[in-house]
């Protein structure tokens, strides 16, 4: 009971003070500027932009990611210290969007790092960026976001993904197969 | 035997309770400093109690990586250096460790976190750790020199190297703010104190879009809970030097006379006093861009030591005469 509740109040800290690492691939990046300062200023939410992955607990992919991109973005993500949410911006994370039959992009973002939140549009206005989070401080609050915990337990299949990926593969990259118990 | 043991126990529980209040007024001052930076900036800001959130999410954090003993070791040494600093200063004309408060007794103590600090970023091996620290111990030695002559100045002015005999000096508002010679003193030593806040136009040291906050950039989880914390408590311990040094410390009410109401009221005008040299420096932090290294040094020893060694001189002088 007691731990109960001491993870009630981690969470209600962790959900207040997201500290947001963001990858700057593709034209996802153009709309963090707005985001970030007078105009829908997010540091209200108590989410900042870390310099570092090691600092941070949010990790924003905004746009496509080539083969060689995906290496880096899964180094950033590897660094970072648990618990750690996901965030895939604009459609090219979802399903590749206006590159789904370029050979060297892939297309399904969570096939190789669990995402936590997606953000559908090309591109999303800075006003769903910010339900974006205020989504996954409710999933947080609730004890859903646990994409981190999904990385430990498959990690295997999402290892032989990257992989697959790395080789350039990329048919042969699987939706990752889950058991139906999942505990926050 | 029983009332030694009291007596000690006592003290523990002021001494707790001190470094206590030091971390939460360190905290709340980080809160209010992003508070403010947004309403300049025409921003809504954070609460207040942001910083209570981000360390306690931090010290929340499940794992932690480590790069050795001395990475974990260095930032519980900054932060033990940084409440013992603390606890060495006259707070509220108040000194729990030492009645005296010497003052080169509190500038080697000031030292210890900071090198703390640069242990840690070195035992991480990130080049970027590597000229963060390289930056820091130069803008030490850069600002230390002026601040150091304002000192010996007042030492001189005052006969004492006891922070705690200075303070009671400058009791019944005779502040050395109001004398002429020594308000150009804490000009030059509030131009030092921007260096020490990590402010800018002196926050090269951490610089966050150049060299991705320096020697921090390898600390996170509970490693960079205990840096934040150092760094917070940092904030308090040197606005209260200022503060000690040129406005008299806060002590408005003679303990002697007024018992218990003294301890309140000093304490609540040194809170305030405390956080106005605090939000100058936030407020000169938010209108200035950042000092190259080589820059930074020119501006300290070129004009602040310039105007310090004027200080010094012009004391030595008025002694002699």
């Amino acid at each position: 009971m007691k731990h109960e509740e001491w993870k009630k109040i981690s969470r209600i800290m962790s959900k207040r003070s997201l500290w947001m690492v963001h990858f700057c691939t593709g034209c996802g990046a153009m709309e963090m500027p707005p985001v970030m300062t007078s105009r829908y200023d997010m540091e209200r939410f108590g989410i900042f932009a870390m310099a570092t992955p090691r600092q941070a607990d949010v990790f924003l992919v905004t746009g496509y990611l080539a083969v060689k991109t995906l290496k880096r973005v899964v180094q950033v993500y590897e660094q970072m210290r648990d618990p750690k949410y996901v965030i895939g911006f604009g459609s090219c994370t979802i399903n590749g969007g206006m590159y789904w039959d370029s050979y060297n992009t892939i297309k399904d973002l969570s096939k190789y790092i669990p995402v936590d939140v997606y953000i559908a549009g090309c591109m999303p206005r800075p006003e769903a960026i910010i339900d974006s989070f205020l989504k996954l401080m409710d999933m947080i609050d609730k004890g859903e976001a646990i994409g981190w915990q999904k990385y430990r337990k498959y990690y295997d299949q999402y290892k032989r993904n990257q992989k697959m990926a790395f080789e350039y593969r990329l048919d042969e990259v699987k939706p990752i197969k889950e058991d139906d118990k999942n505990e926050s | 035997m029983v009332m030694e043991i009291v007596d000690i126990l006592e003290k523990i529980l002021i001494l707790a309770g001190m470094v206590t209040l030091g971390f939460a007024i360190g905290m709340l001052f980080n809160g209010i400093a992003r508070k403010v930076s947004a309403r300049i900036q025409n921003r809504v800001g954070p609460p207040v109690y942001q910083g209570f959130i981000d360390v306690f999410k931090l010290f929340g954090k499940k794992t932690n990586i480590s790069h050795g003993w001395i990475f974990d070791l260095a930032a519980l040494f900054s932060v033990s250096g940084i409440a013992l600093a603390f606890l060495f200063l006259p707070v509220a004309g108040y000194s729990m460790l030492s009645t005296d408060g010497d003052l080169f007794l509190i500038l080697y103590l000031l030292a210890i976190p900071a090198l703390g600090f640069a242990l840690g970023a070195g035992a991480s091996g990130n080049p970027n750790a590597a000229v963060g620290v390289m930056r820091a111990l130069m803008s030490m030695l850069a600002y230390e020199l002026p601040l150091v002559m304002v000192m010996v100045a007042m030492m001189v002015y005052y006969n004492t190297t006891s922070l705690a005999n200075i303070v009671a000096a400058q009791a019944n508002m005779q502040w050395a703010f109001f004398i002429p010679i020594f308000f150009i003193g804490a000009l030059v030593a509030d131009m030092a104190l921007q260096g020490m806040l990590m402010e800018k136009p002196f926050d090269i040291p951490i610089a966050p879009h150049e060299i991705a906050t320096g020697p921090m950039v390898e600390f996170g989880g509970k490693h960079l809970g205990a840096l934040m914390l150092y760094k917070m408590m940092g904030t308090v311990v040197e606005t209260t030097l200022f503060v000690d040094l040129f406005l008299g410390g806060g002590v408005v009410l003679s303990v002697a006379q007024y018992g218990w109401l003294a301890y309140l009221v000093n304490f609540a005008v040194w809170f305030v006093l405390i956080l106005i040299v605090f939000l100058i420096a936030v407020m000169i932090d938010n209108v200035l861009p950042r000092f190259r290294i080589e820059q930074a040094l020119k501006f300290y020893w070129k004009y602040d030591a310039l105007i310090a060694i004027f200080i010094l001189i012009w004391i030595f002088a008025g002694v002699k005469i």
